[in-house]
């Protein structure tokens, strides 16, 4: 392949556009400073202990873990038997039915948030976790519906008519041909919807309150008081986390399965 | 039986959807139709409004901005990674997908520290003595722009790369064998063959901007709402929900709007493709 200079050069500066500002906040987390400033004075591990020791960033993190996993596996009991029965089945209407399980990635999150926010928070003066619970859920059933759906019409049915004909149970096969079949992309959805619910901003911001503050608004709220380090060291700790993921997805699914 | 498998397989599904999003949606948005009879009269005052409108024109000039800027940058990279070997391949799909898989308040506040007054950009500039009074950059339209490029630039890449290399290379070999020189061959058969990813791309880009809160909250600062800001100010602060319903719809009906432009689009350049062949 002849050498492209041009195409070379832009590339790299986008590469370096896309890298630079994480270099960056990395460096800063260890500056001594308590203003945030590049390049750094001294060395220190402080921001990092002071991490651990803000206890509403530690709540809220615990906090979306939990709400990211419960919503995530919610999606996935509701979504894989109706990307199912979409796949499986000519059911009347699909491309319709299709398209409103998809819907919720196409309505813009603060508008899912607000109206949730009203209609559970404001009108039925339901616990905000709940509401929290639900949001996620939306936002992550369409990463299960479109994953599975595709790993679901890559699947040979005639092997679950064989396992009918020997004399399986509906349910049975269901279980142990369809799903052994699929696993790779409902571990593929599991982790693209559990990250983005874990990032999610828009739907968490209108549904935080005393105690239940998803990280990304808690983090956001810290920004806006105060501006120091501790906003660097516990991005990096996340952008660890994040790296540790892409790891485990490589060694299991290859990246290429969420990209 | 077989008939009801279906309908109990898909129920719950929607019975959530319905209860959970369909009627909140309703919610919100009947109000600003409805007080006593049926008018239109929130949407005229909305769009009467001088403020009003800096905020949506606003938000469509950030959202188009960004996009062409993802096509221009994304384009040439993603051609780039598909014609690498596959072991650097690898490594630049993990360099782009690294920053989709991040925070977006930790990728917007990368750019308060470059962008803002005592940030790496003034702070660099002063000490050279280019400049004496730092630069505002934080808290403008183009801080917007950047952030929100760099949010969604990746998200470019990838797709693009996963329609590039589908096409195949010895086409544009035999372009080049046939006197096209690189460029040209770039450009009439490159670029014309990942038009469909340029398509899905730009959709994900101008919605994505469209909808981001993080950027412009972060960013963008009190003097430069983008609509899903004005949206969360108008419901949460000043607790204006009818202008908050409003917007709501203004959002949901411009995002379909440009993915019907966008679709409407692609399918004129399919059809010119037609002809020629």
């Amino acid at each position: 392949m002849r050498k492209q200079r041009g195409l070379s050069i832009i590339s790299m500066l986008v590469f370096a556009f896309l890298i630079i500002p994480m270099i960056i906040i990395v460096v800063t987390s260890f500056g001594e400073n308590p203003s945030i400033q590049f390049p750094i004075q001294g060395f220190t591990f402080d921001w990092y202990l002071n991490v651990f020791e803000t206890n509403s960033l530690i709540q809220s993190f615990f906090l979306s873990i939990q709400i990211s996993m419960i919503a995530t596996i919610l999606a996935l009991l509701v979504g894989i038997p109706a990307a199912y029965a979409l796949a499986r089945y000519s059911v009347k209407g699909r491309d319709i039915l299709k398209s409103f399980f998809l819907s919720p990635a196409m309505i813009p999150g603060v508008v899912i948030g607000y109206a949730l926010f009203q209609f559970i928070v404001i009108q039925f003066q339901m616990p905000i976790f709940q509401g929290l619970l639900l949001g996620h859920f939306l936002i992550s059933l369409p990463y299960i519906i479109r994953v599975v759906g595709s790993s679901l019409e890559q699947l040979d049915f005639s092997i679950e008519e064989v396992a009918w004909t020997l004399g399986c149970t509906r349910v049975r096969a269901f279980v142990k041909i369809v799903l052994p079949n699929i696993q790779a992309g409902i571990f593929a959805s599991f982790m693209l919807a559990f990250i983005n619910s874990f990032n999610n901003i828009p739907v968490s911001q209108f549904l935080s309150g005393p105690g239940v503050t998803a990280l990304p608004t808690s983090l956001m709220n810290y920004i806006e008081y105060n501006y120091d380090p501790t906003v660097s060291a516990l991005s990096v700790l996340l952008m660890v986390g994040t790296v540790i993921l892409m790891y485990i997805i490589e060694k299991t699914l290859g990246l290429a399965s969420i990209s | 039986m077989k008939n009801k498998a279906p309908f109990i397989l898909l129920t719950p599904g929607l019975i959530l959807l319905i209860v959970f999003m369909f009627l909140p949606l309703v919610t919100i948005i009947w109000p600003t139709f409805y007080d006593g009879k049926l008018t239109f009269g929130s949407y005229l005052s909305f769009f009467q409004d001088n403020y009003n409108l800096s905020v949506f024109w606003r938000t469509l000039r950030v959202s188009l901005i960004v996009t062409l800027i993802c096509i221009l940058l994304g384009v040439p990279t993603a051609y780039y990674i598909a014609r690498t070997s596959k072991k650097w391949r690898g490594l630049m799909m993990a360099m782009s997908l690294f920053p989709l898989l991040t925070n977006s308040v930790i990728r917007s506040f990368a750019w308060i520290n470059i962008l803002g007054t005592n940030g790496v950009i003034n702070d660099f500039l002063m000490k050279l003595g280019i400049i004496t009074e730092p630069i505002k950059m934080l808290y403008t339209d183009s801080a917007i722009v950047v952030g929100s490029v760099y949010l969604f630039l990746p998200l470019m890449i990838i797709t693009l790369v996963g329609v590039i290399e589908n096409i195949d290379l010895e086409m544009v070999e035999a372009a080049e064998t046939l006197g096209a020189n690189r460029l040209t061959a770039f450009m009439k058969v490159v670029l014309p063959l990942s038009l469909p990813g340029i398509i899905v791309g730009s959709i994900l880009v101008f919605s994505g901007t469209l909808s981001a809160y993080t950027t412009p909250q972060l960013l963008g600062g009190n003097q430069n709402m983008m609509l899903s800001t004005f949206l969360y100010q108008n419901a949460m602060t000043l607790g204006n929900w009818q202008s908050a319903g409003v917007i709501a719809l203004i959002m949901i009906v411009t995002t379909i709007i440009v993915m019907k432009l966008f679709n409407m689009i692609a399918a004129k350049f399919d059809k010119r493709g037609g002809e020629h062949a």
